[in-house]
């Protein structure tokens, strides 16, 4: 009686079991460029869903609501990407009930890719004339450098810059570093005025991704057959090497990012510098409330004098989802939504997003000098930069996977084991583990 | 549950108080005061930091000691919390006392009249769909949360008040203790003489069993309740409308936004801790049910 008993109860937690994993398996891997999709406009009015966890959102859609009485956009919301709102597309992509359009981030793109979550628009109309209105990086990681392909269209940017604090700079007769050399010269001294340069967040994986995407580096390549990982390249070496020396030497604070023991060290002007994206600027200022008027930004300190070199960190895009029935109008709205001036106002103004093209970087509300900068136009330096990144930086399938393993590594480094090297070491043998474990052609 | 009784029991019997040598009792009385101290603590100071940080202006929240007072602000988050995106927030919280008031409700008839036909009545297939029941309690909610969407999508059912609502109303922990109970609670004896007395089955179980049940089905509704209320992954995985999340999952999404809306970590944190409010009450104004019925049982 009792073994028939705990019998059925483990049958049916190997039920449950099996259930997961069948839904959880990813289904293609290919990386060829799909067929694009048949884009002819629909008859009488079309209903969109567009999932999106930018905050407030909905009231720049009700903007086109109003003007498109025959293409009506539904907002629908969660927690961003990797919070669950991916995991949930591949579930709704399984199940066949995907929304229209989703946003999804720029480092998330190839694994939809990958597992044929995208429908590529490029016979839509206007989608491939709009590629020059886009800023050129941007483009790219949208094609997937695939030919008459494209995939989503770029929202957002982070372009990179140095946020310092000029007050303290000022006070101590330091001069503006412009240079990854003069940096680290700064960072000695002011750590004999009892500050940090900066801090070395362990979490922030992607935004040392931007370092390295600055020094002209590549983690991820695709030929179009088989992807290379390049974790270890001598690009990336070198700015491990360049950051475990301020770690070893104790120049650069080891908080937390993001958390208040992070702002605090800001707050109380203990950390000098932030290289950071551009929204950053809204960080610093409600994280940091009591320096007001003291902080500045300049461009990011360059690996050779002169040249004017600049990473990104951040940014989205707004992809229209496999088994959407009305392509051609949603590649419309996103179009709309990511180009048109008013859309790209307001989306700056609710959600302090950084617009993706070229014409976007002047719009009047990014012109203004802002307060807590001491009214310096600060967009001017993330502008220049926006249009000095590299365009061929790609992303990888397994962003998460990477991120997570090399964060490993970055944590014992600042615990005081190993060194930054050593852990693009590991993540670079990880990621092939995990590329291969997915079926994804890699190359050894 | 057991927390309650345990006192109870030993405070009835004072004779042994007086056998017990009085410095061992002095020792164990002082070792379980110290435990139960320091678990008290352990349990509250995570709440007096979020009452404490919801009481704060935002500059104050970073630059002050986290486990006292700096300016009393609480009234005006309270206020801009409400305000924030069209009062969403306050949808949120009806939203969870629907699923949990009504789910909770609804679920615990459901296992009350399911434990008690499983108790009180004979028929054949009984004991197998009571160990069917059984092995349900040891499946976590969270492990069907994806079959689930994928059944409601064949329904195209997801992103409804129903994908979250239905799901909430089985609780096989609730038939199992509904069972235990009926059986060792409600005498057979008197079910005959309500028969005799020419009341129906469903007469019977409304007005003479539930009474006898109160206690169980107290304990299953507040299980129920806090299971609901506390469920996130269902929502999670369901919902994508906005209108329709309970605060748990809306208050997961803004968590998720503070990097790139910093404003919003104050709400969060004054949003959670209003919403703990709902079940605070919930405990304290249904607890007195517990005490009632074990007492009822004890005469018995």
């Amino acid at each position: 009686m009792h073994i028939t008993h705990s019998k059925r109860i483990v049958a049916l937690g190997v039920l449950a079991a099996l259930t997961l994993t069948g839904c959880a398996a990813g289904s293609g891997t290919t990386t060829d460029g799909a067929a694009s999709v048949d884009c002819t406009p629909s008859e009488g009015k079309v209903d969109l869903t567009y999932t999106s966890w930018i905050p407030g959102i909905d009231k720049v859609v009700d903007i086109w609501n109003k003007k498109n009485p025959d293409i009506q956009v539904t907002v629908q919301t969660g927690p961003n990407g990797n919070g669950g709102t991916y995991k949930n597309f591949f579930n709704q992509l399984n199940a066949g009930n995907a929304p229209d359009l989703g946003q999804i981030e720029y480092d998330a793109l190839p694994n939809f890719r990958v597992q044929d979550g995208l429908t590529n628009i490029a016979s839509c109309a206007n989608v491939t004339e709009s590629k020059d209105k886009f800023i050129d990086w941007t483009w790219n990681q949208v094609t997937f450098n695939e030919d008459d392909s494209v995939y989503a269209i770029p929202q957002d940017t982070g372009p990179m810059a140095m946020y310092y604090r000029k007050d303290l700079f000022e006070k101590a007769g330091i001069p503006i570093p412009t240079t990854w050399d003069e940096y680290a010269a700064a960072a000695a001294q002011i750590r004999d005025e009892g500050g940090y340069i900066t801090n070395f967040p362990q979490n922030d994986v992607n935004w040392f991704a931007g370092l390295v995407w600055q020094a002209d580096g590549e983690w991820f390549t695709n030929d179009g057959a088989n992807w290379d990982v390049s974790l270890t390249s001598p690009e990336s070496e070198k700015v491990a090497d360049y950051w475990q020396d301020l770690i070893a030497g104790d120049l650069v604070s080891k908080v937390p990012a993001w958390t208040d023991e992070w702002n605090n060290a800001y707050n109380t002007g203990s950390d000098w510098t932030w290289i950071s994206a551009v929204w950053g600027a809204n960080s610093i200022s409600s994280g940091a409330p009591d320096t007001s008027g003291k902080w500045a930004v300049a461009p990011m300190p360059q690996w050779n004098a002169g040249e004017t070199a600049a990473g990104n960190w951040g940014g989205s895009s707004t992809a229209v989802l496999k088994g959407s029935a009305h392509p051609f109008e949603a590649a419309q709205f996103a179009l709309w939504l990511n180009t048109d001036d008013e859309a790209l106002t307001a989306l700056n103004t609710e959600a302090n997003l950084y617009p993706a093209t070229k014409d976007g970087l002047t719009l009047p509300v990014l012109a203004d000098g802002v307060e807590f900068y001491d009214n310096q136009k600060i967009y001017d330096v993330f502008a220049d930069a926006a249009n000095e990144t590299n365009p061929d930086f790609t992303w990888g399938p397994t962003m998460t996977q990477t991120y997570s393993d090399v964060a490993d590594g970055f944590g014992q480094v600042l615990g005081g084991t190993g060194t930054l090297g050593d852990a693009l070491e590991t993540g670079q043998t990880k990621t092939i583990a995990a590329l291969e474990a997915a079926a994804i052609p890699v190359n050894k | 549950m057991t927390a309650t009784l345990t006192p109870k029991t030993t405070a009835t019997k004072p004779e042994r108080t007086v056998s017990g040598a009085p410095k061992e009792k002095l020792a164990s009385r002082t070792a379980a005061m110290i435990i139960m101290g320091v678990s008290t603590l352990y349990f509250l100071v995570p709440i007096w930091w979020l009452f404490i940080s919801s009481t704060k202006s935002r500059s104050d929240f970073g630059s002050t000691a986290g486990l006292w007072f700096a300016d009393f602000n609480l009234f005006g988050n309270i206020k801009d919390l409400v305000e924030y995106n069209g009062g969403v927030y306050l949808r949120w919280m009806l939203n969870s006392v629907v699923y949990a008031g009504a789910g909770a409700l609804l679920g615990t008839l459901f296992a009350a009249m399911c434990g008690y036909a499983l108790a009180k009545y004979r028929f054949p297939g009984r004991e197998l769909i009571f160990n069917v029941v059984l092995g349900g309690v040891l499946v976590p909610a969270t492990a069907l949360a994806l079959p689930l969407f994928l059944i409601f999508s064949q329904f195209n059912a997801t992103n409804t008040f129903w994908s979250v609502f239905l799901p909430s109303l089985v609780s096989p922990f609730g038939v199992y203790l509904a069972r235990i109970f009926a059986a060792a609670s409600v005498p057979d004896e008197l079910l005959e003489a309500a028969r005799l007395d020419g009341a129906g089955e469903v007469r019977t179980f409304f007005s003479v069993s539930r009474k006898l049940m109160t206690p169980a089905l107290v304990t299953i509704f507040l299980f129920q309740f806090v299971a609901i209320w506390n469920n996130f992954f269902l929502p999670l995985i369901m919902l994508r409308d906005q209108n329709l999340f309970p605060v748990t999952l809306g208050l997961y999404t803004w968590n998720s936004q503070v990097n790139q809306i910093p404003e919003i970590r104050t709400f969060v944190i004054i949003g959670a801790f209003l919403s703990i409010i709902p079940l605070i009450i919930a405990f304290l104004s249904l607890q007195r049910f517990w005490r009632g019925g074990l007492g009822a049982g004890s005469v018995k």
